[in-house]
């Protein structure tokens, strides 16, 4: 089933890593495997972050475990010395799971595969205002684990996940970076149907997979097309016919959040708009929980893509 | 109560009563607030006060969105939602005229026997569907698959529409005011379906139909019962029974549509 949702200020930062909290407990009944954050925060003076993770919520613990972690990060590090970046800050949610912000000029896609290369580690999201943050449990587990409550920014989207295809664990969990541009994410609600057949192409076309989810395939998908030169728009129109099966999805930039919607509308979606916010999720009593008044919502049809900029 | 209970059933509030936080003003109008109380117990009340005090008027404030409220109520009563219902709202009913001043989710008045719902903002999709009876009117656009399965009642919707409506119908009419999306009675077996905007495309098995005085005469009174003003001028569409695969028909299938 899966439950998702996105909200986007017009006017400036809002505490979006509270309210996303909010919405996905509300949904927690559409999924409540796994739960997963794309937030867009403030740049902080154009530093760079990057959120990584050295191994699964679910890695079995064995004797090694901790020393491997140890060298793992330190690895990271040097690597990222090497390539010339500057690390400000290092961030330790988790004890599997960090934040670095850094500055570097250089190429992003190199970086991001240097750290990939080391075993288990997996690049979350990787940009100057987009964090990922994904783990095993509701949304109230994952949000006072990484200290979302004070996360500041202008739009976010998340996920509450029922595994229906794929294992429970964080590299099955939305949402998914579109690797390796910087700054766009996807989160889904639904099923693909032509998913090996895309995974062989865009494999042969050089994009890396690090899970088995079909929904990985949306992400890689659209950063395949936006690299040949599509806006995120003309890419999600595009989408909708070859991508196969039911979905639903919303895929955010660093300054636009859209939504597509399959043939058949065959996954919900609700959507509210005002002047200074326009919030979308699989449920009305989401975008409940981020508003008090009383609200005029509406369903948008089958094929439809929508963009909002902030 | 206290301490943890076991409750094979898995209801997440097994021994949840009815709150009786409603009030009877002189009129016999009962009114309650729904903000503060579960979906369980805003059922539950709602049924105390149908079924327990005989009350006839009801009205809910602040359902919030919430899903699954106001259904299986099967006795004849008014009921007032002062705003919007989530998922599945007011299916399974038998009898209640229902006013819902905001909007429905998904599935709403799901196999809906008899009685009246009214709703003044837009529904989602699979609205009324497996509908049997009664009146069931949307003032504003709804999602797709209205009225999947229906089998009897009428479904007006005054706005536009989504996909594959009419989807499998077997009785039953509906009026859409507005532009429908591809798929317009897929595979429907009888029933009537009233389009007033364009039909995108129709589904399979879905021809345009004859125009009678029985058409006109039940379009006009359905437009004067829930006061829509002058009918436009609106296109037939019936099943074109090519996908019949029956030598003769049971004679309860020659039944006229009700």
């Amino acid at each position: 089933m899966c439950g998702i949702a996105g909200i986007i200020y017009r006017d400036g930062q809002h505490p979006v890593g509270a309210e996303m909290t909010r919405m996905l407990q509300s949904m927690k009944h559409r999924g409540p495997d796994s739960t997963g954050y794309a937030l867009y925060g403030a740049p902080e003076n154009g530093s760079l972050v990057m959120r990584y993770k050295l191994a699964d919520a679910n890695t079995p613990r064995d004797f090694g475990f901790s020393e491997r972690l140890r060298l793992h990060r330190r690895e990271v590090e040097a690597r990222l010395a090497r390539l010339g970046a500057q690390v400000n800050d290092v961030e330790e949610e988790t004890p599997y799971a960090f934040r670095v912000s850094f500055e570097y000029e250089g190429d992003l896609k190199l970086l991001a595969d240097l750290v990939e290369d080391i075993p288990e580690a997996e690049v979350l999201s990787l940009g100057r205002s987009l964090e990922i943050v994904k783990d095993i449990g509701d949304a109230e587990t994952v949000g006072a684990q990484y200290g979302l409550d004070g996360f500041n920014g202008t739009h976010a989207i998340g996920h509450v996940r029922m595994a229906t295809e794929s294992e429970v664990d964080i590299a099955g969990a939305h949402p998914y970076w579109a690797y390796p541009f910087s700054d766009v994410a996807v989160v889904h609600n639904g099923q693909l149907t032509n998913y090996f057949m895309w995974r062989r192409r865009l494999e042969r076309s050089g994009h890396r997979f690090m899970s088995e989810c079909d929904s990985e395939i949306i992400a890689v998908y659209l950063a395949e097309k936006m690299g040949e030169g599509d806006t995120l728009e003309e890419a999600m129109h595009r989408s909708l016919d070859d991508l196969d099966g039911v979905f639903t999805y919303i895929a955010v930039t660093d300054d636009a959040l859209g939504v597509a919607k399959d043939e058949l509308a065959a996954k919900p979606l609700v959507l509210y708009e005002s002047e200074e916010l326009t919030a979308v999720a699989s449920e009305e009593i989401a975008i409940r929980q981020i508003v008090e008044h009383e609200i005029e919502t509406y369903d948008p049809f089958e094929r439809e893509v929508l963009v909002w900029k902030r | 109560m206290s301490g943890i209970s076991y409750d094979a059933r898995g209801l997440a509030e097994p021994n949840a009563e009815a709150p009786g936080t409603a009030t009877i003003d002189a009129d016999g109008v009962a009114t309650f607030d729904a903000k503060d109380l579960t979906t369980r117990l805003i059922n539950l009340e709602l049924r105390r006060l149908i079924y327990e005090e005989g009350v006839t008027d009801v009205v809910v404030q602040n359902p919030q969105a919430r899903h699954s409220l106001g259904v299986g109520i099967l006795a004849r009563c008014r009921i007032t939602f002062e705003g919007s219902l989530g998922y599945f709202g007011c299916g399974l009913i038998d009898g209640p005229e229902i006013h819902i001043k905001g909007r429905v989710g998904w599935s709403s008045c799901e196999n809906m026997m008899s009685g009246v719902v009214v709703v003044d903002s837009n529904a989602g999709s699979l609205t009324g569907a497996a509908m049997r009876g009664g009146d069931l009117v949307i003032r504003g656009r709804v999602g797709a698959r209205t009225g999947i399965d229906q089998k009897g009642g009428t479904i007006i919707v005054c706005g536009d529409a989504g996909s594959m409506n009419g989807f499998m119908m077997q009785r039953g009419r509906q009026i859409f005011l507005g532009n429908v999306g591809p798929g317009l009675g897929d595979s429907m077996y009888d029933g009537t379906i009233y389009v007033g905007g364009t039909v995108k495309s129709l589904g399979i098995d879905c021809v345009p139909g004859e125009w009678t005085d029985a058409d006109t005469e039940f379009i006009e009174r359905k437009f004067r019962i829930y006061e829509l003003g002058t009918p436009p001028e609106l296109q037939k569409f019936v099943c074109g029974k090519v996908l019949y695969n029956y030598d003769s028909l049971e004679p309860s299938e020659k039944k006229l549509v009700i």
